[in-house]
């Protein structure tokens, strides 16, 4: 009887081990979680986009919690996701910041806010990737909430919909706004 | 025959003058994970983040940091993931160690299944002794038999 109990014990380890794989399989590989949650955000100091006077730093991210959204032009996703933030501007609701990645010319990010509405407080220009690889961004769009120390404490990857916002970003937010 | 090819990702604009630097540059980014295309290094990658992540390793190196500076610093904004080789620490105990585990374990059981195959094996070779009342039977057949031929 003992001896056949033994034999089961592949068997078990083949199921833990198939089990665990097949979870793997579901879960998306290009939503890396972030090292950065609970550190302080990278210190950068980008300049202002074409056309204006003042550019983003990590200092501007202390004093009060606060969204820091990385978008591009060319970027589809950020595209589906400027509504929203647009309606969060209008809103009053938390300082969105945004981070300018990679345009190709100076223009296209202006161009770009002029054409579609502005909802970013402050905004950067980060033709190199600096900041995007100091925030360990990996696409665009990605969010970070960073609280009123300047620090980060949650990301979101891809667009945020107003499900998202909802159910997800908006209570941390009102959370670190307690602390 | 295009796989034959090396592939190059790295663009001439980005080679440093010093052929020892670049040397160094492209051993580094063959060691690092391009997060667009995953299973690419930032060196074979065309993504225009894995030529940034290039660009900031040349950078780097020029500026006077070591290799594992230059690595450390990319792992610091996007983990291990980041490396392609895993580094050996408590988080991927179970991954370094599991093959020889595997194979101890296994190794084991083979040799006790053997030994204990052989032991069993060599009950049948040696039989147990006789008992008196046997050996007295086996006489009185030998005796009789005797006397019968």
């Amino acid at each position: 009887m003992s001896k056949r109990v033994l034999y089961l014990i592949p068997l078990a380890v083949f199921l833990a081990m198939a089990a665990y794989f097949w979870r793997g399989l579901g879960t998306n590989p290009q939503t890396i979680p972030s090292v950065l949650i609970d550190t302080p955000v990278p210190a950068f100091s980008l300049p202002p986009i074409d056309g204006r006077d003042v550019g983003l730093s990590s200092d501007d991210l202390k004093g009060q919690v606060s969204l820091v959204n990385i978008f591009g032009s060319w970027c589809v996703a950020c595209r589906i996701e400027h509504p929203f933030l647009m309606e969060l501007r209008a809103s009053d609701t938390v300082p969105i910041h945004g981070i300018d990645w990679r345009e190709k010319n100076r223009q296209a990010g202006p161009s770009w806010l002029a054409r579609h509405g502005d909802p970013y407080t402050l905004t950067g220009d980060d033709p190199d990737s600096k900041a995007a690889i100091a925030f360990g961004v990996t696409g665009a769009p990605e969010t970070f909430i960073v609280d009123a120390n300047g620090v980060i404490r949650y990301k979101q990857i891809g667009p945020i919909t107003a499900d998202i916002w909802k159910n997800q970003l908006w209570p941390i937010v009102q959370k670190l706004r307690g602390e | 025959m295009a796989w034959l090819a090396p592939s190059l990702a790295v663009e001439p604009d980005e080679v440093l003058a010093d052929p020892t630097l670049e040397s160094r540059a492209r051993g580094i980014s063959q060691g690092l994970r391009c997060l667009v295309c995953q299973n690419q290094s930032i060196d074979d990658s065309d993504a225009e983040l894995a030529r940034d992540l290039r660009l900031l390793v040349r950078e780097r190196l020029v500026a006077g940091d070591d290799d594992q500076q230059v690595i450390d610093y990319i792992v610091s904004r996007y983990g291990d993931f980041v490396l392609l080789k895993p580094p050996f620490k408590l988080a991927t105990l179970a991954l370094w160690a599991a093959p020889a585990v595997i194979l101890l374990v296994a190794g084991v059981a083979v040799f006790l299944y053997y030994r204990q195959s052989a032991t069993a094996g060599g009950a049948e070779a040696a039989p147990a002794p006789l008992s008196q009342a046997e050996q007295q039977r086996l006489e009185t057949i030998l005796r009789d038999r005797d006397v019968s031929s």
